[in-house]
C-alpha cells in the first residue's frame, strides 16, 4: 500500500493471507453479501406466505389491512429512509477520516433505530388492546364503509393477515434490535479511534444489513398498510 | 484502493437518492387512497421495487462493485423467483387439472 509510513503507527489490520487492504475489504463485504443472501430466502419465503395467502384471501387482506394506521406505518418508512441515509453518510466520513462526523451519523443511526422501535412498541400496543393479535382473544370487525364484494369477510381468514403481520414485522424488529446492537459496537469503536481512514470494515459491512432490514421494510409498509385504502 | 473504493459515489448522489426515496414514498401512500383497480397492487410493488433498487445500487454501493457481488445478488433474487414460481405453477393449477385438495385456509 502507498501509506506505508503511517502504517507503523497504525495497528496493522490486515490478515496474513490477504495481499492488500483493498482485497480483504472486498472479501469480508462478499461475505456479508453471502449471509444477505440467506436473509432474502428467509424473508422470501414469508413474502411467499403473504402473496399466496392474499391471492386468495384479497378482500380479507384488504379489510384486515385498513384496521392499520397508515399514519405511523410512513412515518416509519420515513424514519427508516432517514436512516439509511445517516448510515450512508457515516460510511462517507469513515472514508474520508472523519471521526466526529463517524460517531455524530452512528448516534443518529441508532436513535432512529429505536425512534422506529418505539412507533413498532404503540402499533403492537394498540392492536393488543384492540384484540387483533391472533390468539384465543382475537375478534374483527369491518369497519369500512367500502367493500369490493357484498360477502362479509371471514375473520379466520383476517387472522391469517394478523399471523403474517406481526410475524413479518416483528422478524423485522428483532433485526432492527440486531441492527441497533451492531451500531452500538461500532459507535464505541469509533470514540475508541479503532476505525482509520485505511481500515474501517465494519462500517461498510454493518451498514449493508442497515440497508437491508430498511429493503425489508420498504415492502412491508405497501403490502401491509397500503392496500386496502381504496 | 480501499479507501477510494466507493469515492465516486459522491454525497451529492446520496442525498439525490435520499430526495427520490422520500417523493416515491409520498407517491405510493397517495396512489394508495386512489381506485386504479386492478392496478394498484402493481403500482405498489413497482414504486417499492423501484425504491429498493435505489438502496441496493446505490446506498448499498452495487453500481460500482465487483462482478462477483453482482453475481452473489442476482443468484438470490433468481432463486426467490423460482420460489414464487413453482408455488403458483402448484396452486393455481390445482382446479384446472382437477386435483381436489387445497391447503386449509384457501378459498
Amino acid at each position: 500500500m502507498s501509506d506505508a509510513a503511517p502504517a507503523q503507527r497504525q495497528p496493522n489490520r490486515l490478515a496474513y493471507w490477504y495481499r492488500s487492504y483493498a482485497e480483504q475489504t472486498e472479501s469480508v463485504t462478499l461475505g456479508m453479501w453471502l449471509f444477505l443472501v440467506t436473509e432474502v430466502m428467509f424473508f422470501g419465503g414469508l413474502f411467499m406466505a403473504y402473496m399466496l395467502y392474499r391471492t386468495f384471501n384479497r378482500e380479507a387482506f384488504a379489510a384486515a389491512s385498513y384496521t392499520l394506521d397508515i399514519g405511523l406505518g410512513a412515518f416509519n418508512t420515513v424514519v427508516l429512509i432517514v436512516s439509511s441515509l445517516t448510515v450512508v453518510l457515516a460510511v462517507w466520513a469513515a472514508e474520508k477520516g472523519k471521526q466526529k462526523q463517524l460517531i455524530l451519523w452512528l448516534v443518529a443511526t441508532i436513535v432512529l433505530g429505536c425512534t422506529f422501535l418505539g412507533v413498532k412498541y404503540v402499533e403492537y400496543e394498540h392492536k393488543w388492546h384492540e384484540n387483533k393479535f391472533p390468539g384465543p382473544e382475537f375478534v374483527f370487525e369491518d369497519k369500512r364503509d367500502f367493500a369490493h364484494s357484498a360477502e362479509p369477510v371471514d375473520p379466520d381468514k383476517v387472522r391469517m393477515f394478523f399471523h403474517i403481520y406481526f410475524g413479518m414485522t416483528g422478524l423485522h424488529a428483532l433485526h432492527m434490535i440486531i441492527g441497533i446492537g451492531v451500531f452500538a459496537v461500532l459507535l464505541v469503536n469509533a470514540i475508541k479511534g479503532k476505525y482509520t481512514q485505511r481500515w474501517h470494515d465494519p462500517i461498510p459491512v454493518a451498514g449493508l444489513y442497515w440497508h437491508f432490514v430498511d429493503l425489508v421494510w420498504i415492502y412491508l409498509f405497501p403490502l401491509l398498510y397500503l392496500i386496502g385504502r381504496h | 484502493m480501499s479507501t477510494e473504493q466507493h469515492g465516486h459515489i459522491g454525497l451529492r448522489v446520496y442525498f439525490a437518492v435520499f430526495f427520490a426515496l422520500m417523493i416515491l414514498t409520498w407517491i405510493t401512500v397517495e396512489a394508495s387512497y386512489h381506485d386504479f383497480e386492478p392496478w394498484n397492487d402493481l403500482i405498489a410493488l413497482g414504486i417499492a421495487t423501484a425504491k429498493g433498487a435505489l438502496v441496493v445500487l446505490f446506498f448499498m454501493h452495487v453500481w460500482h462493485s465487483s462482478p462477483l457481488t453482482k453475481i452473489v445478488l442476482i443468484t438470490a433474487l433468481f432463486f426467490f423467483l423460482v420460489l414464487v414460481a413453482f408455488v403458483y405453477a402448484d396452486v393455481l393449477t390445482r382446479e384446472m387439472l382437477n386435483v381436489p385438495s387445497r391447503p386449509p385456509g384457501f378459498g
